[in-house]
């Protein structure tokens, strides 16, 4: 019994930060119907910002958690540039193109960003501080839920729902739907789109970001190609929920990451990705839109 | 308060309007007839600033709004209900009339004018909680025109306002319109191909064919004018 707490409490983390890093595909994809490829990078750029943040914070002797919290604010700005960034200069110019054109751009932009960092730091692993403290009050749990794991568990939920809070109350989530919803009507009522589209980018970047200096602190190490990995398990978990529905891209995340979880613990974990994408293969055979995901037909 | 000054506009290389001219004065409906495909929407497009024409030059109260990007135009106060309705189709009724005032400050002013709108169609307060994609045709339609009078406009553009409809709802949303140019004082710029019931509301008509404005009179006259009867009236 312990061991399965165990590995549904290491699905649920994974799960956390498929989940994280999901959403800014879903969104992405919910309004400008592109894949974001170069999203898995601004993940990977989140984590090493963090690391070089958390690194010159070390040397002056900060605190672990103020660390933490720094590095991350530093990250989630960091890498929301950056995702605002690519849109501008990948993207924007190609909103009137072919749908293959930016897709293109998206891989070029995701190859181009990866080999940037790999050019400006290194190609080994590096070691990453790790950040998340350990809680007495977690202790006689501890061989089962650690308190990294429910550091990331919390933090992902709290970030959920407040993401939830932005899109239904405020002005800018409402203008987010209904630019998802019908872009030309969006346009006619007055709403910027270019603005919604760049917030989306920003909220998504952060998302990210926070993702991958949760999951680097709790692992212990990164390297230039983590992004590519994290990015194709992400994408997986919002097809999965059915791409442009948030509530998908969470419940797509949570699926894929107990699978293989439960797939490494008991089987073997050789055969995680065979059983994540024996998942996504299936379900698509029997819900082509996804879990969540809305079928494309409309009333006229 | 309107004058769309020889527009020419292009969708790729194929000319969708040829040196199109209409004025618009304050407090009047005024209407564009014409078939299918004749370039009345592109006409409202350019207007709301979605499709910019590749020459001429459209002015709203003295101000030059073709090249604006169409959040400033709305700003400006003109609405535009599209063909189709648009209406958003997972939001609730209350959200897509929340969107329509999604530029005013004033909110005071905003809880009126949905005040008013309820009046106007009382069967949106009635559904104000469900999704616009659940509403009937003739709902969505009284939804597109409330949500565009929540901008509170100066004019507004209706593009088909009829299209699909039973002719009973026709007549309500026909007789709205009429209320809210005569009550409102709000100028109307109506788009239809059911050219016998636009004539009859409006004061003055267009008729456009293949993209040009071939005869521009009053309402009153083109409808007992020959070629417009035959054309259009099925007379």
């Amino acid at each position: 019994m312990d061991y399965f707490l165990e590995l549904f409490f290491g699905g649920l983390t994974r799960g956390s930060i498929y989940a994280l890093i999901a959403l800014g595909y879903t969104m992405v994809y919910g309004i400008v119907q592109l894949i974001n490829f170069a999203h898995g990078e601004i993940y990977m750029i989140g984590a090493f910002t963090a690391l070089i943040v958390a690194s010159v914070l070390t040397f002056y002797g900060v605190n672990t958690v103020a660390i933490l919290i720094l590095a991350s604010i530093v990250a989630v700005i960091y890498s929301s540039a950056y995702g605002f960034t690519v849109e501008k200069i990948a993207y924007k110019p190609l909103r009137n193109a072919p749908r293959l054109s930016p897709l293109i751009s998206a891989i070029g932009m995701s190859i181009f960003l990866q080999n940037y960092v790999l050019l400006a730091q290194t190609s080994d692993f590096l070691p990453f501080p790790r950040l998340i403290p350990q809680f007495h009050f977690m202790e006689p749990v501890s061989h089962i839920f650690s308190s990294a794991e429910l550091v990331i568990v919390v933090t992902t939920m709290v970030a959920m729902v407040l993401l939830t809070l932005f899109i239904k109350f405020t002005n800018l989530g409402k203008a987010m739907r209904a630019t998802a919803q019908d872009k030309t009507m969006a346009l006619l009522i007055g709403i910027d789109v270019d603005r919604v589209i760049s917030a989306t980018f920003i909220i998504g970047s952060s998302l990210a970001a926070l993702g991958g200096v949760l999951i680097a602190s709790h692992i212990g190490q990164i390297n230039f190609y983590i992004g590519f990995i994290a990015g194709i398990k992400a994408f997986t978990a919002a097809v999965l929920g059915g791409i442009g529905s948030i509530p998908g891209a969470v419940l797509g995340a949570l699926i894929l990451g107990w699978t293989e979880s439960f797939a490494t613990g008991y089987v073997s974990s050789d055969y995680e990705d065979v059983f994540a994408f024996a998942l996504l293969v299936l379900i698509l055979i029997f819900r082509p839109a996804g879990l969540l995901g809305k079928a494309e037909t409309k009333k006229v | 308060m309107l004058e769309i000054k020889n527009i020419n506009a292009f969708y790729g290389n194929i000319q969708a309007l040829h040196d199109v001219s209409i004025t618009i004065n304050e407090g009047e409906i005024i209407t564009l007839i014409g078939a299918n495909g004749a370039g009345k929407t592109t006409t409202l497009m350019s207007i709301s600033g979605i499709v910019t024409p590749r020459t001429g030059q459209i002015l709203f109260n003295g101000e030059t709004i073709s090249g604006m990007k169409p959040d400033k135009i709305v700003r400006s106060g003109l609405a535009h209900v599209p063909e189709g309705r648009h209406i958003f189709p997972y939001l609730t009724v209350m959200e897509n009339l929340d969107l329509g005032a999604y530029l005013r400050k004033d909110k005071d002013n905003v809880k009126k004018d949905l005040e008013h709108v309820f009046t106007l169609f009382p069967r949106l307060k009635e559904r104000m909680h469900q999704a616009g994609g659940t509403l009937s045709g003739g709902e969505q339609q009284m939804l597109a025109i409330s949500r565009a009078l929540m901008a509170r406009p100066k004019m507004l553009l209706l593009d088909e306002p009829s299209l699909g409809l039973a002719p009973l709802i026709v007549k309500q949303i026909f007789d709205i319109i009429k209320r809210i140019n005569e009550e409102d004082g709000t100028t109307i710029f109506l788009v239809e191909q059911n050219a016998n019931l636009a004539l009859k509301v409006a004061h003055r008509g267009y008729v456009m064919e293949n993209g040009r404005i071939t005869l521009e009179d009053d309402a009153k006259k083109l409808l007992v004018n020959e070629e417009v009867k035959k054309a259009y009236l099925g007379i």
